[in-house]
């Protein structure tokens, strides 16, 4: 009795620290199947339905998921307001989704890592300056900046991409800035300084390739963000324009017919949960794995 | 204390200034012009250039600045072109609103936050964590406006037991209380479990169990007290996301609060209502993280006593 | 000896005799990422009253983790005890779960460490994190504790105690705090003191002090005191006896003159020679060559073997236990193949 009870207590802590890791390769890997599969769905499914948003048919309009349609074809996920196929009209807001994601990310992630190894490589002015303007910029909640500027620009997809580019790039900037900031005197960069490496080989060369870790974590987190922002301003009509199929101005348009055709808002929404479950899993498993100071256990 | 409260003062002024810029250069140096915006593009030179006049847009940009700017500072943000009303004035019937709804899905956070953060803490990497966590994480995935719809969809037209839409009694607020709260519980439950986890490793925990101190009293007294500092800030910097989040929430339930005066206003293009609805909540996010700042310096004695 | 003896020692016997606390055979293991790591292996060692027993070894060798183990603060979940016993007054601590241990800690056993910054609560006033076994343990109000307290904080000689009871220990230089640190161990008159590198954090002056100080204690009160150090000659003044730790394992043990005048082990003889002494003085340091090995990976036989100078086939394949090598004294043992041969007993 007096060995036996310490020993059973480390074989459970040691299998549950066993598993912590194992979990994390399948953390990484279901999301990446996941949103793989709505990639296919949303370049596939609206050629295939031959989907087009401003098509009306009165008839087919309000069919319930599952409804068959005059054509003889059913209707998977029911039909809208104006009678197009919702599961299509799903796809192809998804399609809108992906694009904003991926164009949002590569411009302000560029254009914040740059200026966030500029800072921490130069320092002085330009960090001092690019730090308030960050400051400011983080007084605003980034959605409201996003609102406000695109009020001011108007609708449609590449005013989106502009303005979650200019509400996102601080966060890029402040990882790359503090990732330099802390790479900056380990030997190895001191040693590429010492050979006489220039300022561009040392940003690009030395101290960008230790950037990327964190900054690919972050990109993942804020993948989602990007996702759900853009949704939020479709939703409020400051989005994407009209007779474009976007997974918030659809979820906008069913609020019309919550009574008589749930499933307009609310399909749509759980696209969308997928999609940001499955980014926020991923992102959470990359930080566990590349970051170690937040690994537990 | 005395240096360290000026020069958190002096940065939320400066903080302040730099959103009343952004803001002002952000309407007026588009390429569009708020008169077309407003009258529409088929509308006459003559009522176009009268509101040109009446907002000031014929003036130079540098002295409409200067007006922006000490119009602010006094207080005045401007006329509604729409409601025929100073935009202050409107502001100040809607913000007691959120400000009721913000405070509520603080409470309920916060209330459902800490215990949940705790006991993922005490039993890290057990079940009871991983059902936390994932919760918080699926939590976290809910977009509000959506989980919205939905709640309105269940609770008020299929159920009818809540009121669907506007402010008409505490029943009103139980819905947006709860979509606002949702993914504030969710960012809080995370960061005051790993806050807590990283303060248990900490040397003075151990310090406390080397003294024979129950465990209760290690966590309560000794970690949570080192955890919260952390998660003060947190709270400051998430009531940011809060208040932008409130502008969705509001829209949704039609919800008398700045939020949706603000979306009605930019759908009315109602440019000087918009412009001050933005400085006044980024003004209340700078006013609340300077509280913070202070409360923190109250919680840390290092902070505190520094010179 | 002030309060009453618990368990079955006998006070008259206790400066000399039956030890107060024993270790027999502690072995504990991590689970890291990386596989089981099995940090102690083996340890035994005791420690009677009003004695000083010195634990000595580099950075991962396992002292810190033997004062964990005793006193129930391995990290968890990843650290356990995997087998041995640690008696304490008749009991099995490493049988005891952890809530049962802690009531031993601070009035039986208590523990100071080594930095003494972070090991103070950064958040509370210093009389109230010292008062706190007053009023936690002992259910006294807030007034009698503070009084206690200030009394301790006098004793261990903070100067102007009556204000400074009031700051913050970022308030303190390093040799005060330590001296806080003292006194909030002391509060409860524990019977043994384990002191966990207790002054390697601080300015050398300051070093001396707080060593004489820990010794004065001593004198006072007859506790015993398993005093942790990389340091041989910080512990050399102050501890009659010594085990010198490798890999985890104990690698020699015997009165502490002894060891420095006849070191029986390779590796302590290393670690003598790479000391600065009087009477090395103008000659050269001889460092041990090579680093600690990996807990995860140890070499098989003995772990010194890939360091040790005189290694031979057998110290590759058999682990050597610890004996007394012959020509050496009693109580005096390494664990080496090859004592007899390759350190003379001069």
């Amino acid at each position: 009795m007096t060995a036996a009870a310490p020993v059973l207590a480390v074989n459970a802590t040691m299998r549950r620290a066993r598993r912590a890791r194992r979990g994390v390769k399948t953390r990484i890997i279901a999301p990446l199947v996941v949103i793989g599969l709505i990639i296919v769905g949303a370049i596939a499914v609206p050629i295939a339905f031959a989907f087009d948003p401003l098509q009306a048919d009165l008839l087919a309009r309000l069919a319930p998921p599952g409804a068959v349609m005059s054509d003889g074809s059913t209707a998977l996920l029911g039909t809208d307001q104006i009678g197009s196929d919702l599961f299509a009209q799903i796809m192809a807001g998804a399609r809108v989704s992906l694009l904003v994601g991926v164009a949002t990310l590569a411009i302000s992630g560029l254009v914040g890592v740059a200026l966030g190894l500029l800072a921490g490589h130069f320092g002085g002015w330009i960090d001092a300056t690019l730090m308030r303007v960050a400051d400011i910029q983080l007084a605003f909640p980034s959605i409201l900046l996003a609102i406000l500027i695109a009020s001011v620009l108007g609708q449609g997809v590449g005013n989106i991409i502009i303005v979650l580019s200019i509400s996102n790039w601080v966060v890029f900037a402040r990882v790359a800035r503090s990732q330099v900031l802390s790479l900056k005197n380990r030997e190895y960069v001191e040693a590429a300084r010492t050979l006489g490496a220039g300022n561009w080989h040392l940003m690009f060369r030395t101290l960008l390739p230790g950037c990327m870790a964190p900054v690919i974590v972050v990109a993942t987190t804020q993948f989602a963000q990007v996702i759900l922002t853009e949704a939020s301003l479709s939703f409020l009509g400051v989005g994407v324009p009209l007779g474009t199929p976007s997974l918030g101005s659809t979820i906008f348009n069913g609020t019309q017919y919550l009574s008589t055709a749930w499933w307009i808002s609310t399909l749509p929404g759980v696209v969308l949960v997928i999609l940001m479950l499955a980014f926020g899993i991923l992102g959470d498993a990359l930080r566990d794995k590349y970051d170690p100071t937040l690994r537990s256990a | 204390m005395v240096g360290y409260l000026v020069r958190r003062l002096f940065l939320a002024v400066f903080v302040l200034w730099g959103v009343a810029t952004v803001v002002f250069l952000i309407v007026r140096v588009v390429p569009a012009d708020p008169a077309l915006l407003i009258a529409g593009s088929d509308a006459p030179a003559e009522q176009l250039a009268q509101i040109r006049q009446d907002l000031g847009l014929d003036q130079s940009l540098l002295v409409q600045y200067g007006r922006f700017l000490g119009g602010a500072v006094t207080g005045d943000l401007g006329q509604s072109y729409s409601m025929k009303q100073p935009a202050v004035s409107l502001i100040g019937q809607v913000l007691p609103n959120t400000a009721l709804l913000a405070v509520l899905a603080c409470a309920v956070a916060l209330l459902l936050a800490f215990p949940l953060g705790l006991i993922a803490a005490l039993r890290a990497n057990r079940a009871v964590d991983r059902v936390v966590t994932t919760g918080s994480l699926f939590t976290q995935a809910l977009p509000n406006f959506w989980i919205g719809v939905v709640l309105l969809l269940v609770f008020s037209r299929t159920l009818k037991w809540l009121p669907s839409v506007g402010l008409d009694g505490p029943k009103s607020l139980i819905l947006p209380t709860i979509v606002l709260a949702l993914p504030f519980v969710s960012v809080l439950t995370r960061m005051i479990r790993n806050g807590l986890l990283e303060v248990m490793g900490e040397s003075y925990i151990q310090t406390a169990r080397a003294k024979g101190l129950p465990e209760r009293i290690v966590i309560f007294r000794h970690a949570v007290r080192n955890a919260a500092i952390p998660v003060i800030t947190i709270v400051g910097l998430q009531f940011g996301t809060l208040l932008g989040g409130a502008v969705v929430t509001e829209s949704v339930f039609s919800f008398p609060g700045i939020g949706r005066l603000l979306v009605t206003s930019i759908q009315l293009r109602d440019y000087n209502v918009v412009q001050a609805c933005v400085l006044v909540i980024a003004a209340v996010f700078v006013i609340i993280n300077l509280v913070v700042d202070l409360m923190y310096g109250f919680l840390d004695p290092r902070v505190r006593l520094a010179k | 000896m002030t309060t009453t003896q618990t368990g079955p020692l006998n006070p008259s016997t206790s400066m000399s005799g039956a030890p107060l606390l024993s270790v027999q055979d502690l072995t504990v293991e991590f689970s890291t990422a990386a596989g089981v790591a099995r940090a102690l292996d083996g340890v035994s060692f005791e420690v009677s009253a009003g004695e000083t027993l010195a634990i000595l070894g580099e950075s991962g060798s396992g002292k810190s983790t033997t004062a964990q183990a005793i006193m129930a603060l391995l990290p968890k979940p990843a650290g356990a005890i995997t087998g041995g016993k640690i008696l304490y007054a008749g009991r099995d601590l490493a049988a005891e779960p952890a809530s049962k241990v802690r009531e031993v800690c601070g009035t039986e056993i208590a523990m100071i460490f080594q930095d003494p910054l972070s090991s103070l609560n950064p958040v509370f006033r210093v009389g109230a994190q010292v008062a706190e076994p007053f009023r936690r343990r002992r259910g006294m109000g807030r007034r009698d504790a503070w009084a206690r307290a200030l009394d301790l904080l006098k004793r261990v000689g903070i100067p102007d105690a009556e204000t400074r009871i009031n700051d913050y220990p970022h308030q303190f230089s390093g040799g005060q705090r330590q001296r806080i640190m003292i006194a909030m161990a002391l509060a409860l008159d524990p019977k043994v003191l384990i002191a966990d590198e207790p002054t390697t954090a601080l300015d050398v002056t300051v070093q001396k002090q707080v060593m004489n100080l820990l010794a004065d204690l001593q004198a006072e009160t007859g506790m015993a005191m398993v005093l942790i150090s990389h340091d041989l000659g910080v512990v050399a003044e102050v501890a009659k006896r010594a085990a010198i730790m490798y890999a985890g394992r104990i690698v020699e043990t015997g009165p502490i003159r002894d060891m420095y005048d006849h070191p029986a082990h390779p590796y302590t003889s290393g670690l003598l020679d790479s000391i600065p002494s009087q009477s090395s003085v103008g000659g050269r340091l001889k460092p041990i060559v090579g680093s600690p090995p990996n807990l995860l990976n140890l070499p098989s036989g003995c772990a010194f073997n890939p360091r040790c100078p005189f290694a031979i086939d057998r110290c590759r394949e058999l682990a050597p236990t610890l004996r007394t090598p012959e020509g050496w004294s009693e109580g005096h043992q390494a664990a080496c193949h090859l004592s007899e041969e390759m350190l003379a007993h001069v």
